[in-house]
């Protein structure tokens, strides 16, 4: 790489006393950026299920209201965006995972979550379970807007938010860890921002 | 390798802006001097690569301004919070280098001796850029095409090539509308571009009327529907859509 | 964010194939409609460059760049080219 632009920068702007918080090669932004490889799903709640599924079959599925009545969480995690975004103090509310998996019996090693509109990204189980996952259907006080991945999406704030599927419906339990939608193209089957694993190889 | 252009292939080049020239208080017109430039037709775009000193790239995509056999210039409009259209408008000097890469397009171009047809260009903000060029190609190789502009801008000091537009010889109508603002007095058209003005600019199908449409996504979509409505052929208007950052 | 149309892979375009790509007819493997590429719909953000049929919103193409190559996926693609 040879050729360098003067004076640019990008955006770079690491609050002062932050930098412990942000991985390497992200900025933190005051925005909330919203990426998408398709049309917005607008699923109205009467008509949306979470399933837990393994081999072709359902194990256990939830109603919203189902859903709904399951103890609550209000959780604040710093997210991280592989296009090398971090957004710091974001506030969801939310149904741990370990929450939804507890009452399902299993012995699976990973999960794929699959989404509205066919989006899918894999995940080891132990990384959605022990407190470290949740199933979010609000954000900063009010409902999950349908952009941001509402109404319900996958919150893995510890891993590279890809991982985090907007629209999600529900997790597949898997023996082996089977690429996802982004995974297949070159992306990392793990994604840990603290190592910078944003590709295969990584 | 770099700075190689081989004929038929498209490689990043290392440009070296010529001129800077404001156009409106948001917009500015960047020339280049561009060593292997292969030249380019009317409506087609290039792209632009910036690298900082840890190597993190942003590229976009700007259509081209001057019409072919000009200097490569590409016109900026700054957005607020953007990453790139700040460093362009506010940064770069005469002398600066810059990688580019171009030209690109095979559909959103107008070449005079191959197509026909009355234009209808159908420009929201600074979708207006691609016209400039062909507008000139068409004054430079003296078409007889009759040409009409309808630029949809927030208001009249946002409107870019106002003068040169102004100026515009006969065959070429420019009609505005003025969306969010008008200057006392004013008679034009306000608002967005709605069925009853596109009504009013279009050419009648019957004339075979070639139309481009160029802008925002939401703009682009509302007019080129406007005008399969009024009977143009889907495959007479042509589209090219930017973000709402401007740049793509 | 909306998302644009195929002029703006026109250079991600030709770089993988070598070729001005934005004119050729580009045929939706799910439900038969073709068109130019500069008419399909393009999502632009990385992780990677999304493409969808406009008629039906089915992926035609998805590229992805992961260290210096691309990944390209092109099997939602009943054809490109002349038809």
């Amino acid at each position: 790489m040879s050729h360098i632009s003067r004076g640019f920068h990008g955006r770079r702007r690491t609050p002062a006393g932050q930098e412990g918080r942000v991985p390497p090669g992200q900025y933190v932004t005051e925005d909330f950026p919203v990426l998408s490889a398709g049309p917005t799903p607008h699923t109205p709640t009467d008509s949306w299920t979470f399933s837990i599924t393994q081999g072709g079959g359902t194990k256990k599925s939830w109603t919203w209201a189902e859903m709904q009545a399951l103890p609550q969480e209000d959780v604040t995690a710093d997210i991280h965006c592989v296009t090398r975004w971090s957004k710091l103090d974001t506030h969801w509310q939310a149904v741990s995972i370990d929450t939804l998996l507890e009452q399902v019996e299993h012995d699976a090693a990973y999960v794929l979550a699959f989404s509205d509109g066919g989006y899918t990204t894999n995940l080891p189980l132990e990384d959605v379970t022990g407190g470290r996952a949740w199933l979010a259907y609000g954000y900063d006080g009010g409902p999950l807007p349908a952009e941001h991945g509402g109404p319900a999406r996958l919150l893995v704030p510890h891993l590279y938010f890809w991982k985090s599927a907007k629209w999600v419906r529900g997790l597949q339990l898997l023996d082996t860890d089977e690429p996802g939608f982004w995974e297949t193209y070159g992306y990392h089957m793990y994604g840990d921002p603290w190592k910078e694993q944003r590709y295969a190889g990584d | 390798m770099e700075g190689t252009a081989v004929r038929g292939r498209l490689t990043w080049q290392t440009a070296t802006v010529s001129a800077i020239t404001p156009e409106t208080a948001r917009a500015s017109t960047i020339a280049f001097d561009v060593p292997a430039w292969p030249g380019h037709r009317a409506g087609q775009h290039l792209d632009v690569r910036l690298t900082a000193d840890d190597g993190y790239r942003a590229e976009r995509s700007y259509s081209i301004a001057s019409a072919p056999g000009e200097p490569v210039a590409i016109t900026v409009e700054r957005l607020d919070d953007g990453e790139v259209s700040p460093y362009l408008t506010e940064e770069l000097r005469p002398g600066d280098e810059i990688e580019l890469r171009g030209p690109i397009g095979g559909y959103f171009v107008w070449d005079p001796d191959t197509d026909h047809g009355p234009l209808l260009l159908a420009a929201g903000g600074s979708g207006v850029v691609p016209f400039r060029s062909i507008l000139r190609e068409r004054e430079r190789s003296g078409a007889a095409t009759p040409a009409r502009l309808l630029y949809s801008a927030r208001s009249l000091p946002e409107v870019i090539y106002h003068e040169e537009l102004e100026r515009s010889g006969t065959g070429v109508d420019v009609v505005y509308t003025l969306t969010r603002s008008q200057p006392p007095g004013w008679s034009g058209h306000r608002g967005r571009v709605d069925a009853a003005l596109l009504a009013e600019v279009a050419w009648t199908t019957g004339q075979d009327p070639l139309a481009f449409v160029c802008g925002p996504t939401s703009f682009v979509e509302a007019v080129a529907e406007g005008l399969v409505g009024l009977g143009y052929p889907p495959a007479r208007v042509k589209t090219e859509r930017f973000g709402a950052t401007g740049g793509r | 964010m909306d998302p644009l149309d195929g002029n703006a892979i026109g250079g991600l375009m030709h770089e993988v194939f070598g070729a001005e790509m934005t004119a050729v007819t580009a045929t939706c493997a799910t439900c038969g409609a073709s068109g130019p590429v500069a008419q399909t719909v393009v999502y632009l953000d990385a992780p990677g460059t999304v493409v969808r049929c406009r008629n039906c919103a089915s992926v035609l193409m998805v590229f992805a760049r992961v260290h210096d190559r691309y990944c390209v996926d092109l099997q939602g693609l009943a054809a490109l080219g002349a038809r």
